[in-house]
């Protein structure tokens, strides 16, 4: 497929791509980790710092009032990207700070013992761990919804899991393993018929595809700044406003109080209630210069051109002898996973990584999705707007450099 | 042989390679020539478990020296634990405990023992090391 983009250009605004490892030209494939940086996003932060830091939301001179518009105008942008009202957004150090929040404050004041909450098999760890330590404080049970072969959700398994027990159902939008983009507004719809509240992890999501919540009619959902081109420690929680309401805090300090005697507090209004604490300013101003660069070159032409490196990297991988492709979704995103022959995952990313070729290897955090494939992990080659062909056909040398060596 | 020597020894050996390649193939030779442990051996005491490649490590006494045998499924990390087994099997437990490593470093191969690499040979080291100083403790008590 054409692209309308201009790759060689993009590529110009992020200086990292000319880097040398281990005395290699840079091939980025670690892109679902998380992604490189444009010199808007950069030079945003470092502005900041030079000419316009404050602390914000208090002060009532001039640098203060400047750093507090420039952050709730970030608010206000990342709301419109989604579809969201501004005070349905709350700022967090990023997705898996999101799903705690979440699972926290929802959870500790709606969970009683019987209740059931589901999750599904490839879900990564921090849409797992949070809910495990949850179940174990309220006695809540953890329902799985189990995949196929190809890496996909058996939705009629799903179905079957719902039920009046039903309070929570938190799924991946995206797999960051398979690259499996799940069926998610069937998902949604199914659990309010029984009642039960919705959140998606939107961690894979939000930097390859647009996301619009009111459509989708979600209640929750969770994402990153770093994996959508913008800073880490910063990313965010969608809730609907009328649940997040009457949700209690998360975290208690300052800038999250109406007011406070020794004895008690009562909490600001929307959003502030979660957000105590100075949050990290600059990269959340650097974030509102991701969502500009997104939307500068279009998501559907990002897609489109991952998708098309996808689509090469895939036809070349299965020319291979030994190849074995984990996560073959009918829809899927620009993840590639995969392990050759009975060559260890390990071997063959320290292999890459002196080729100067950045792939993830190891379990990628979802241990359970590979005790389900029977294996301990994969490689793991994933795209972004800057990677190009060239770089694939780099990669598929250097993997059969790697095998040679290997075997 | 004491360990130091070893350590120089192995140093030279690897400054022949001039490039990354051949030093790698030397170290997959090396995973490939070791003889490893059974599958019996392979159990949870015995396993040194890293993020992503897992060590298994014994250790037994023969006449005063401490002999180690290891293995792992991937095969840098075990061609790494021949070097390091080259260098600590058959020492005494005073001499494992108190001599630095510093041949992983020369020879180029650090990255191996970060911490990110999660392969379990950092804490394979210091499992030599704590093995080799619940020795010595032995040996000096029943001196």
């Amino acid at each position: 497929m054409s692209t309308p983009l201009n790759i060689s250009e993009i590529r110009k605004e992020f200086p990292i791509l000319e880097e040398k490892v281990n005395g290699k030209p840079l091939v980025y494939f670690d892109n679902a980790a998380s992604s490189q940086k444009p010199l808007s996003v950069i030079n945003t932060i470092s502005n900041y710092y030079l000419k316009e830091h404050a602390n914000i939301h208090r002060g009532v001179h001039s640098l203060s009032q400047k750093a507090t518009s420039r952050y709730e105008e970030v608010r206000d942008k990342l709301a419109h990207w989604i579809g969201a009202e501004s005070k349905e957004i709350i700022f967090t150090r990023g997705t898996t700070e999101a799903i705690n929040l979440f699972a926290s404050t929802y959870g500790s004041d709606n969970l009683k013992e019987g209740d059931e909450i589901i999750i599904s098999t490839l879900e990564h760890h921090s849409n797992m761990v949070p809910w495990h330590m949850w179940c174990k404080k309220t006695g809540a049970k953890l329902r799985i919804i189990p995949i196929n072969d190809k890496g996909e959700l058996e939705l009629d398994e799903y179905v079957k899991l719902l039920n009046d027990r039903t309070k929570i159902v938190s799924v991946a939008h995206i797999s960051n393993t398979l690259g499996t983009v799940n069926d998610v507004k069937f998902i949604i719809d199914k659990a309010h018929e029984f009642g039960a509240v919705v959140l998606l992890d939107g961690a894979q999501a939000l930097p390859h595809i647009k996301v619009d919540v009111k459509e989708l009619d979600v209640d929750f959902y969770a994402s990153s700044a770093h994996k959508m081109y913008g800073p880490t420690g910063i990313g965010f929680l969608y809730g609907k406003a009328e649940i997040l309401e009457k949700m209690t805090p998360y975290h208690g300090g300052g800038e999250m109080i109406k007011s406070v005697s020794l004895e008690e507090s009562t909490y600001a209004d929307l959003p502030f209630k979660f957000e105590a604490g100075t949050p990290s300013i600059a990269d959340t101003i650097a974030f509102g210069a991701a969502i500009d660069f997104l939307a500068k070159y279009g998501i559907e032409n990002i897609a489109a051109h991952e998708k098309m490196l996808h689509d090469y990297a895939t036809e070349e991988l299965k020319k291979m002898d030994g190849i074995r492709l984990i996560g073959t979704a009918d829809n899927k995103a620009g993840v590639v996973s995969f392990l050759i022959g009975d060559i260890h995952h390990y071997d063959l990313g320290v292999i890459l990584d002196q080729l100067g070729i950045a792939v993830r290897t190891g379990h990628h955090c979802t241990q359970p999705l590979m005790h389900r494939f029977q294996i301990s992990g994969t490689v793991r080659a994933s795209f972004a707007i800057y990677n190009t062909k060239e770089e694939v056909d780099v990669f598929i040398a250097g993997v059969k450099r790697a095998v040679k060596m290997l075997s | 042989m004491t360990i130091n020597e070893k350590q120089d020894e192995l140093i030279e050996e690897f400054s022949m390679f001039d490039e990354w390649m051949d030093k790698y193939e030397n170290i997959i030779d090396y995973g490939k020539s070791l003889k490893g442990l059974s599958d019996s051996d392979k159990n949870e005491d015995n396993i040194v478990r890293g993020c992503q490649s897992n060590v298994w490590l014994t250790a037994k006494v023969e006449d005063g020296k401490l002999i180690f045998d290891a293995d792992s499924d991937a095969i840098i990390t075990k061609g790494i634990i021949g070097l390091l087994l080259e260098i600590f099997s058959g020492q005494t437990p005073q001499d494992i405990a108190t001599t630095n490593l510093y041949a992983l470093e020369k020879i180029g191969l650090k990255e191996h023992l970060s911490p990110n690499r999660a392969n379990g040979l950092v804490s394979m080291v210091q499992k030599i090391k704590m093995t080799a100083l619940a020795y010595r403790a032995k040996q000096n008590q029943e001196k």
